[in-house]
């Protein structure tokens, strides 16, 4: 400790967990999103860092879109125990039960309908602070998303209207049903998460990591065979070597051949990619703005 | 897209910001930045590429890399401060991208308060303007260690070494009047990649680094203050665990060292309570240490039972900062209601918010002269000048020449929750005097 100087990731680190405290000393009533994604677990990791010995200041939420891949499920359950961690989960299906959520006339993709089930948690919970994983350099209208980033009433960001961010200065006061999301992993790259998951000997869900599956070709992807959008005849099937990038639902979530099997056999390919981690996502190849139109209505 | 980042090697990160006026050609340059450091992904170049048949007639249009909403690509023009990451096997750097047009200056000053660097662009033709005096006098007064003056769209100008140096020179006549120590000169044209990644054909009379070539290489004196010990209280760290006897009476002040370096047995002061005690432990989840310093985030457990909680501030005895409920600082105004002397705001300091009045509005900064010009009456949007606060408790606080994190502030407007302004504070007019020698509880 003597040279008095820090790397990339230990200036990343600092810098995240002196936003969760602000968290912490600013908010009644915070939650943290933790879907077992790669960028949640480097912010359970950084809460855990921040709060310890004490218990995490806020309870894990989490909207189950009932087409999440089992093996993330299987994780996200597992992590919260392990922490002793409260965990809520709110499912898409409960809130199209309840007529929150309402999809229209052959609308297979449950990712619009997250957005009024978080609203609904959010009420449901009073929340008043959001914690979620969500990274600049994933997309373009995420590079100007702030720290903390201020929601009205409806939920809705207002990318013209965003509070000026200043030194490590965040203004988290809110008027009464108004509600903040905080990003603490904002300047983080894709390549410092997975770095960060090495050097803290991170579990990922194993999804992550090469395996076997029977992929179905589909708008220029490889995506998992499910039922729930079943292969036409047309569409090729087959078995494949294969690893996720990035998750999001099982019916648009890219599957990229890899022979990956540890973490620094990633690190090692992502060095070398040449398409981005949100490539291989179906959603956000909907149009140009497909991200902002999601956010602008209350995405995370 | 850190493609060719080094793994397990310590890299530094720098932090810059670019700014201009509109059709400087901001958006393009870092467009062209990324794409000539290979920086770019496949899908990204073929989104550009998309893109290019419905907005420029088949030709690449780099700025729609950055210019990510749909209604700045509509208007053609950037609306706010925009991230970028790129890294080469030397450096990993963080982009803020602010836009240059008069209303949206306090987008320049959030992209700017954490730089190392700013790059102010400057179109070859006109020259300097009134953004390029107004950018250059913000980058000073944020203390922005480092700057650089791109001159950019050198092609029009027949790359004419005569022009680049009356611009260099249009600079230099203001520049002794800021307290910018280091800046850079650099002829380029974004558009066509001259001087940006790869040297230019067309500059054999410039013997610099291309803009790479200094962003990779330029020196990031330290922007710590390993000095004084700062560390402001974010939080109160209270396990209460009724079950294990070592956490039950377990209390730990959390919080990001804002200067200097922490010893345990260190004699430390706690401000504004004024009691002066020892540290017993530097706590962190992965093991106790021995010593920390600023940056570093970090629970501190003290050998006495004293009140602390968020918003006071562990000092070090050896530099005392000042402690005053009277203040004088330079503020960038940032929202369109004016300063208004009188109505009270809420100042946020270090991790202390508390309300505050402005009493006086001292002078503003005139932005074609950088004369200052007193007694203005009030500040309106985008304007710099100097003001005296009153609030409601002491700060606890340094100059923000000695110190950017306990000397910044932002103001913040009841009722509406807007962040109006960004302040920098002077050097206390006198340091704290702790009443007590060895006060043990």
């Amino acid at each position: 400790m003597h040279s008095y100087h820090l790397d990339h990731l230990q200036h990343l680190e600092t810098e995240a967990i002196h936003i969760m405290r602000e968290v912490a000393g600013e908010f009644e009533r915070p939650a943290l999103l933790f879907s077992g994604g790669k960028d949640s677990i480097c912010l359970l990791r950084l809460a855990e860092k921040a709060f310890r010995p004490s218990d995490l200041p806020t309870p894990l939420l989490n909207v189950d879109t009932g087409h999440h891949f089992p093996e993330l499920n299987e994780f996200r359950d597992r992590r919260a125990k392990q922490l002793g961690a409260k965990l809520i989960i709110r499912t898409v299906e409960e809130a199209i039960a309840k007529g929150i959520a309402q999809p229209s006339p052959g609308e297979i993709s449950r990712n619009r309908l997250q957005i009024p089930t978080l609203l609904a948690a959010i009420e449901e919970f009073r929340f008043d602070c959001c914690i979620g994983g969500a990274r600049r350099d994933e997309e373009k209208a995420r590079a100007k998303e702030r720290f903390f980033s201020f929601r009205d009433a409806f939920g809705q960001w207002d990318p013209k209207n965003q509070r000026p961010e200043i030194w490590n200065l965040y203004n988290g006061r809110l008027n009464p049903g108004e509600n903040m999301r905080v990003f603490p992993l904002s300047n983080w790259t894709e390549m410092d998460v997975w770095e960060y998951i090495q050097r803290e000997k991170l579990e990922v869900p194993s999804i992550y990591f090469s395996h076997k599956r029977q992929c179905v070709r589909r708008g220029g992807q490889w995506l998992p065979a499910n039922d729930l959008v079943p292969p036409k005849p047309s569409e090729e099937v087959r078995e494949l070597v294969v690893r996720v990038r990035t998750i999001g639902d099982i019916i648009s979530t890219g599957c990229v051949e890899s022979p990956a099997t540890t973490v620094s056999d990633i690190i090692a390919e992502i060095a070398a990619a040449r398409v981005t981690e949100r490539g291989s996502r179906a959603d956000d190849k909907a149009s140009e703005a497909a991200m902002e139109d999601r956010k602008k209505a209350g995405y995370f | 897209m850190s493609s060719s980042a080094p793994v397990n090697v310590p890299v530094d990160i720098l932090r810059f910001n670019t700014c201009g006026s509109v059709d400087d050609g901001k958006s393009t340059l870092i467009g062209r930045l990324l794409y000539d450091s290979k920086s770019l992904m496949e899908d990204q170049i073929e989104a550009l590429e998309r893109s290019a048949d419905i907005t420029g007639g088949g030709q690449i249009n780099l700025a729609n890399l950055t210019d990510g909403l749909r209604a700045e690509r509509e208007q053609g023009i950037t609306i706010d401060v925009a991230y970028r990451y790129f890294a080469t096997p030397r450096r990993k750097f963080i982009i803020a991208d602010t836009p240059g047009h008069v209303q949206y200056t306090r987008n320049m000053v959030t992209g700017a308060s954490s730089a190392n660097l700013s790059i102010i662009l400057v179109d070859a033709r006109t020259g300097v303007i009134e953004q390029s005096r107004r950018h250059t006098a913000i980058a000073s007064l944020l203390r922005i260690p480092h700057l650089v003056v791109a001159v950019n769209k050198m092609d029009l100008v027949g790359w004419s070494e005569q022009r680049f140096m009356e611009i260099r020179a249009q600079f230099e006549e203001f520049l002794p009047r800021l307290d910018i120590k280091d800046v850079k000169f650099i002829p380029m044209s974004a558009l066509n990649g001259d001087n940006v990644v790869d040297p230019s054909p067309h500059t054999p009379w410039y013997a610099g680094p291309t803009l790479l070539g200094h962003l990779e290489t330029v020196h990031i004196a330290s922007d710590w203050n390993l000095q004084a010990f700062r560390l402001p209280v974010q939080w109160v760290n209270r396990p209460n665990n009724p079950t294990d006897a070592a956490l039950h009476d377990f209390r730990g002040f959390s919080g990001q060292i804002a200067g200097g370096i922490v010893r345990v047995g260190q004699r430390v002061l706690a401000l504004p309570a004024g009691i002066v005690t020892t540290v017993k432990q530097i706590w962190t989840f992965d093991g106790p240490v021995d010593e920390a310093f600023c940056p570093q985030s970090v629970t501190l457990v003290l050998e006495h039972d004293i009140d602390i909680s968020r918003g006071s501030m562990l000092i070090g005895a050896a530099h005392l900062p000042g402690a005053a409920t009277e203040l004088d600082a330079d503020v960038c105004w940032m929202h369109s209601r004016p300063l208004e002397p009188g109505k009270k705001y809420y100042l946020k300091h270090t991790a202390h918010t508390v309300q505050a009045v402005v009493t006086e509005v001292v002078n503003k900064l005139n932005m074609s002269t950088l004369d200052t010009e007193d007694a203005p009456g009030r500040l309106a949007m985008n304007d710099i000048g100097e003001i005296r606060i009153r609030t409601a408790k002491p700060l606890v606080f340094d100059g923000y020449a000695t110190n950017r994190l306990t000397g910044s502030f932002i103001l913040i407007e009841q009722g509406t929750n807007a962040t109006v302004a960004a302040g920098m504070l002077m050097p206390p007019r006198e340091v704290v005097k702790p009443e007590v020698g060895d006060y043990v509880i």
